[in-house]
């Protein structure tokens, strides 16, 4: 189907372009890395503490780190009028909005798993038991933010002041993710881990939803 | 290698409209399949514009515009070529890379080999691993005008063509047009005056302010129009 | 313009009225005194801001579909007079809470909702005024409306079922769930109140922006001449 080999295209232009200047993964991790040491000087957790709202901080940087992350993802596209030529190359525009969500998931999880490690380190919680589970919610709350961060990117980057503005426009419409992702994270991490099924679910129908309105609205998106 | 199928372009009733502004007022056209049509105007008469929306980039505010002739495979998606002031290619990419890009998007068949046969006829073989980042402004013209021909489009729109070319470039660029007519394509140009390049052409059209002042077709002269006193 | 007026005369009678009937003739309530009474104001606001941003979510599909001026115009009276509205409930929501419960804010699930609610569409604003062109400022902040309001739900159940773990005081029951029925009429009569107030000034608002068009119309038609 025309739709998943043009995906399949454009997200192998996306990852390459990535790889071969991995700006955007070093500047997301190292982002993601000062964020959570700052954390911790703000807070100065106790061990009990540091059980406890670390997830969160470690939610809350992501959402940060992604909000920075994905601004250039459309206004790349915009230096050649690049945007153009694939929408003119590509059979079904949404092709272009799913490459680049796939892409954006995998940098975030990819700087995510790397960034783990020095979580449990920092924060002194041990992922290993649940890791499973904890990759689970990684990977849907990460894609969550992406679906809603591509489409909102296309807009962001059609406007004025855009880098300030793609965080005021994805912050608040992704506090769901925030919430559940760290709840759920929360629970996993717990001395007695707890593995919320209704929130991981939650999470998924998040991920439905919007995806669901992307397909429908994503060729006004970038319409000219 | 599938030849091409004549396709021209129609324009109905075309309006376009931008916050309250008329960048183009009912324009009505008609080219056959085969023509090699240069659009003439001043600065913001709406040649860009015409040239967006039949490239099907940008959509009319009202009107239509279809493509008779275009193959039954082809009719939901005709794809002209569309070469403009940008390369529309990726700067981090190599030209090889770029191309095969697009080739694949498009369904073209044997996409790697399509792409060399490509980089061959514009001459940017050699320099086909590297970076666009480091090509010229002839070269960036050259890698354009090759992502516009990869899929063998029947209908080509070059928006003014030549700028910045030197004149290597600019001969470079006229006999390739002509290449591209003879071998059956429509093309459709926004120009500036009178060269090489307009000597291709026949038909010409004049735009100011949104709307058609003037078409060799309804008797108005070459020169006049190149020089905007068609009207 | 006569039918403004009445709407205009209409709206202000009933929240007059509506007032009278919060402050003299709802009974007091039992635990929470007199403060209790901005209840009635409070919840009818939020009902009407609810309603609003639900005519904007309309008034913004409808543009995407459509293309027509009017949406627009709609959707961002829309927007602002359910900003207003918003504001209204995140203020009397403290000024309830207050001599009630001694803290400025409660984490409850309405209250933060409506504060995301809040955010949200002062976003949508913001973007309207960072988009110079006029179509394309219509077309994103209808589509980032279409996609704030999806949202709104989202929201709401992730707040309600995860972020109640301590027992928060609950700023509204239900409605009307064992509400005595004077304290029922009062707070239905404020509801509809809020609802006219809020038409009026949706109403007023789209005039006023179809006048800003059509004057911006007249001025590009006479520089063209």
């Amino acid at each position: 189907m025309s739709l998943l080999s043009n995906t399949a295209t454009l997200l192998g232009k996306e990852l390459r372009t990535e790889f071969r200047s991995r700006e955007l993964l070093t500047t997301t991790v190292v982002f993601i890395l000062v964020v959570l040491i700052l954390f911790s000087f703000a807070i100065n957790p106790t061990s009990e503490e540091s059980r406890e709202f670390g997830p969160g901080l470690l939610w809350l940087a992501i959402l940060f780190a992604a909000s920075l992350m994905l601004q250039p993802c459309f206004l790349r596209e915009q230096t050649n009028d690049t945007l153009s030529s694939l929408r003119l190359a590509v059979s079904d525009p949404f092709a272009i909005f799913l490459a680049k969500l796939i892409a954006n998931t995998l940098f975030l999880l990819l700087t995510e798993i790397l960034m783990l490690p020095l979580f449990a380190a920092f924060y002194n919680i041990p992922i290993l038991p649940k890791l499973h589970y904890l990759l689970l919610v990684l990977l849907l709350g990460s894609l969550g933010i992406s679906i809603v961060g591509t489409a909102l990117s296309a807009i962001s980057a059609q406007a004025r002041m855009r880098e300030l503005l793609l965080p005021l426009l994805l912050l608040p419409l992704l506090t769901p993710v925030l919430i559940v992702s760290a709840t759920v994270s929360v629970s996993l991490l717990d001395r007695e881990p707890v593995v919320q099924w209704k929130g991981i679910g939650f999470l998924a129908i998040f991920d439905l939803i919007f995806l669901t309105a992307l397909w429908l609205f994503g060729e006004y998106l970038l319409e000219e | 290698m599938p030849s091409l199928s004549p396709t021209g372009l129609r324009f109905e009733n075309i309006d376009k409209r931008y916050g309250g502004l008329f960048a183009l007022r009912r324009v009505s056209l008609e080219i056959a399949p085969g023509e090699c049509v240069v659009l003439a105007g001043r600065n913001g008469s709406g040649k860009t514009t015409l040239l967006r929306i039949a490239a099907r980039i940008v959509r009319p505010t009202a009107g239509n515009l279809s493509f008779p002739g275009a193959t039954s495979d082809s009719v939901a998606n005709p794809r002209p070529g569309y070469v403009a002031h940008t390369t529309m290619v990726y700067d981090e990419l190599s030209a090889e890379e770029n191309l095969v890009l697009f080739a694949k998007l498009q369904n073209v068949p044997q996409p790697a080999a399509r792409a060399e046969e490509l980089l061959h006829e514009v001459g940017l073989y050699d320099r086909r691993d590297s970076l666009v980042r480091t090509y010229s402004r002839g070269m960036r013209q050259r890698i354009a005008i090759a992502r516009a021909l990869i899929h063998r489009p029947a209908v080509l729109l070059f928006d003014e063509p030549a700028t910045g070319l030197d004149p290597i470039g600019f001969s470079w660029l006229a006999k390739t047009l002509g290449e591209v007519h003879r071998s059956g394509c429509t093309v459709v140009m926004s120009l500036h005056g009178e060269s090489e390049i307009s000597a291709l052409a026949t038909r010409a059209i004049q735009l100011d302010a949104g709307s058609v002042v003037a078409d060799t077709k309804t008797g108005a002269s070459l020169h006049s129009i190149l020089t905007f006193r068609g009207a | 313009m006569m039918k403004r007026i009445i709407l205009g005369a209409v709206a202000l009678l009933f929240v007059i009225a509506a007032a009278y009937a919060s402050f003299f003739i709802a009974p007091t309530e039992r635990t929470m005194g007199d403060i209790q009474r901005i209840f009635y104001f409070h919840v009818g606001s939020a009902w009407a801001a609810m309603d609003v941003f639900f005519v904007c979510f309309i008034a913004n599909l409808l543009y995407v579909w459509r293309r027509e001026q009017k949406y627009d115009s709609v959707g961002v009276s829309c927007a602002e007079v359910g900003l207003v509205l918003t504001t209204v409930v995140l203020i009397t929501g403290p000024i309830w809470a207050h001599p009630v419960w001694g803290i400025w804010w409660t984490w409850d699930a309405r209250l933060t909702s409506t504060f995301v609610l809040w955010l949200l569409y002062v976003s949508y604003l913001l973007l309207r005024s960072l988009i110079d062109e006029a179509d394309r400022r219509a077309l994103l902040s209808a589509l980032f409306g279409i996609f704030a309001f999806i949202d709104v739900p989202l929201v709401f159940f992730s707040i309600r079922w995860w972020r109640t773990q301590h027992p928060s005081p609950v700023i509204m029951g239900g409605a009307g769930s064992g509400l005595d029925p004077t304290m029922k009429k009062v707070f239905f009569f404020n509801v509809l109140a809020m609802h006219l107030l809020a038409a009026f000034l949706v109403v007023e608002r789209y005039i006023l922006e179809k006048t800003r068009h059509d004057v911006e119309q007249l001025q590009r038609e006479a520089e063209a001449q």
